[in-house]
């Protein structure tokens, strides 16, 4: 009964990590860089979405989609503004960036709505449902449902919309999608946009289990160490990643000194690189030289 | 008549080196021009100067009466000008055809479903890989589906960099068939790159030939056959022992 319970606050959690995880691959898949202020953009929603439904006490579902409007076009100004003029610049430069634009995020949250950590409080908020021993709280199922259907949306939208098979062919090869007259620039943009979407419904969703303050964004390590893990370049493997680096960390704090929690995706990010490089989906081939 | 497609005094930089050195052409709507040259001479870089995949530092181009120089190659291609790719460059993911429809990204007509089929009228052999992921595709059908997908763009001007390059010899016939049928049914206009010079000058109206960045012979290609320096130098008429020490010795081997 005790593993089934750590099982589930396992898989919510790597939710959480492989929405973050999904970000990173989005971001790199199209763009050839790496966003590391991934784990800012969620903590930035989580604070917009507390601002929406429980300062302004706006109901759950517009707050949600205002916040998710208001990312969608935060990530489009940040490609625009920040990310567009390093076209052609080395991938470090890019990275330090990015890092920057991590603390920039970081600096405004704590600014704009103190450092003190705050709750969200949502209709899920609180209520448990129990099978015998098993206590599933509301928080957790939204996650869970909640990845799900983003998830669903997601491949819905890369499988059947001309937008999305046109970012794919973007990012598949970029000089042909020029070519055919696919706006390549403004499609970046829209894949930050995308991703910050993710990241804000990461951040809205686990709100209500951890608390929301301006240094949450960290556990973006830990989501770009699961994306690693699930082959940085596949969607689905993101999303595994983070399933089984969350899964394992709270095995890892039952059944292991203390400490190995915190690093057990590290951990398996090592075992990872020595057993199988690649990823467990290995869609990346190597460059050709 | 007015030129489709002018290009004067081009010169495109790879950074610090010059690629081509004021290159000058004409294409007239409804023709078929081609580009002959050996490895480097710089016929890749005028079809990216053209298409706005790169930019010149020096010179022109205008398509049908307005300046295009520099523009983003997705607004040129919305001006009517397909770019069919050196080594095909398909969407290797996508299937055979959803690589068709990103071709008609640009369109918002009804005429897309036609269009597919009359692509799957001239490419049979496509028509029963439409579900494929176009990777897997042979490097002829790959070929095809460049050219198909440039076709999608109900293109006024369709630009081909080395389409026969690496095809077997019926292929590279079949290729060269379809871009006259392409010309003369569709009255697409064809600027054609390629260092298979016989078939280049077999379909095509005029010719130019480049030599390390340079425009270094122009003419019909009637007359651009009967030369003596192409027939020696590009078609292998005659030994090049007899001629001596050449500028132009450096060239591939023919097909
Ligand atoms: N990416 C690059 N960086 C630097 N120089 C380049 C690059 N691409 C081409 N060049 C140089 O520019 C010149 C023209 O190249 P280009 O590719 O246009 O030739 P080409 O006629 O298309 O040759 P090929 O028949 O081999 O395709 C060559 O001298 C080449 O060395
Ligand atoms: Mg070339």
């Amino acid at each position: 009964m005790e593993i089934l319970q750590l099982l589930i606050s396992g898989i919510s959690q790597g939710c959480v990590y492989g929405m973050i995880a999904l970000g990173f691959v989005l971001i790199y898949k199209a763009t050839e860089m790496v966003n590391f202020a991934q784990g800012d953009l969620m903590m930035f929603g989580a604070f917009i979405s507390f601002t929406f439904l429980n300062l302004l006490g706006w109901p759950f579902i517009p707050g949600v989609l205002a916040t998710l409007g208001l990312m969608a076009a935060l990530g489009v100004l940040i490609e625009r503004v920040l990310l567009r003029p390093m076209i052609g610049e080395p991938p470090f430069a890019v990275l330090m960036l990015t890092i920057g634009l991590g603390f920039m995020l970081r600096a405004l949250a704590g600014a704009i709505w103190g450092n003190k950590p705050r709750a969200l409080a949502t209709p899920f908020s609180g209520g448990v449902i129990r099978f015998g021993e098993l206590v599933i709280g509301y928080e957790n199922l939204a996650i869970v449902a909640g990845t799900a259907i983003l998830c669903g949306l997601i491949f819905l939208f890369f499988r059947y919309t001309r937008l999305g098979i046109a970012m794919q062919a973007a990012s598949q090869n970029q000089l042909a999608a020029f070519y055919v007259g696919i706006p390549v620039k403004r499609i970046f943009a829209l894949v930050w946009g995308l991703s910050a979407i993710i990241a804000a419904t990461a951040g809205i969703l686990v709100a209500p289990v951890s608390l929301i303050d301006p240094l949450m964004g960290s556990v973006g390590i830990k989501a770009f160490a699961a994306a690693i893990v699930g082959g940085f370049g596949s969607l689905p493997g993101a999303l595994l990643g983070g399933l089984i680096v969350g899964i394992a960390e709270q095995f890892a704090g039952l059944y292991l000194p203390a400490g190995f929690a915190d690093t057990s995706a590290y951990l398996i990010l090592l075992l990872m690189l020595f057993v199988r490089p690649e990823g467990i989906f290995a869609t990346l081939q190597r460059k050709k030289v | 008549m007015d030129a489709l497609l002018e290009l004067q005094n081009v010169e495109t930089y790879y950074g610090p080196i010059m690629a081509i050195r004021g290159v000058s052409l004409k294409v007239f709507p409804q023709q078929i021009v081609s580009v002959l040259g050996a490895n480097g001479a710089g016929k890749t870089t005028v079809l990216k100067t053209i298409s706005g995949a790169m930019d010149p530092r020096k010179g022109s181009v205008r398509f049908g009466g307005d300046a295009i120089t520099a523009r983003d190659p997705d607004q040129v291609a919305r001006l009517g000008i397909a770019h069919v790719p050196e080594g095909r460059e398909v969407f290797p993911f996508l299937s055979v055809d959803e690589n068709l429809r990103m071709g008609a990204f640009t369109r918002r007509d009804s005429g897309v479903r036609g269009d597919l089929d009359l692509v799957y009228d001239y490419f049979p052999s496509l028509a029963g890989q439409r579900k494929l992921a176009a990777g897997f595709l042979s490097g002829g059908q790959q070929q095809m589906l460049a050219i198909g997908r440039a076709l999608m763009l109900r293109p006024k001007l369709m630009l081909l960099d080395e389409p026969s390059l690496g095809l077997s010899p019926r292929l590279v016939h079949e290729i060269a068939e379809i871009i006259q049928r392409l010309n003369t049914e569709q009255k697409v206009t064809m600027l054609l790159v390629e260092q298979n010079a016989k078939m280049a000058l077999e379909i095509s109206h005029f010719g130019y030939v480049m030599e390390v960045g340079r425009v270094v012979m122009q003419d019909s290609c009637e007359r651009l056959k009967s030369a003596t320096d192409i027939q020696e130098f590009y078609l292998g008429m005659k030994d090049e022992g007899v001629r001596g020490r050449r500028r132009w010795k450096v060239r591939k081997t023919w097909r």
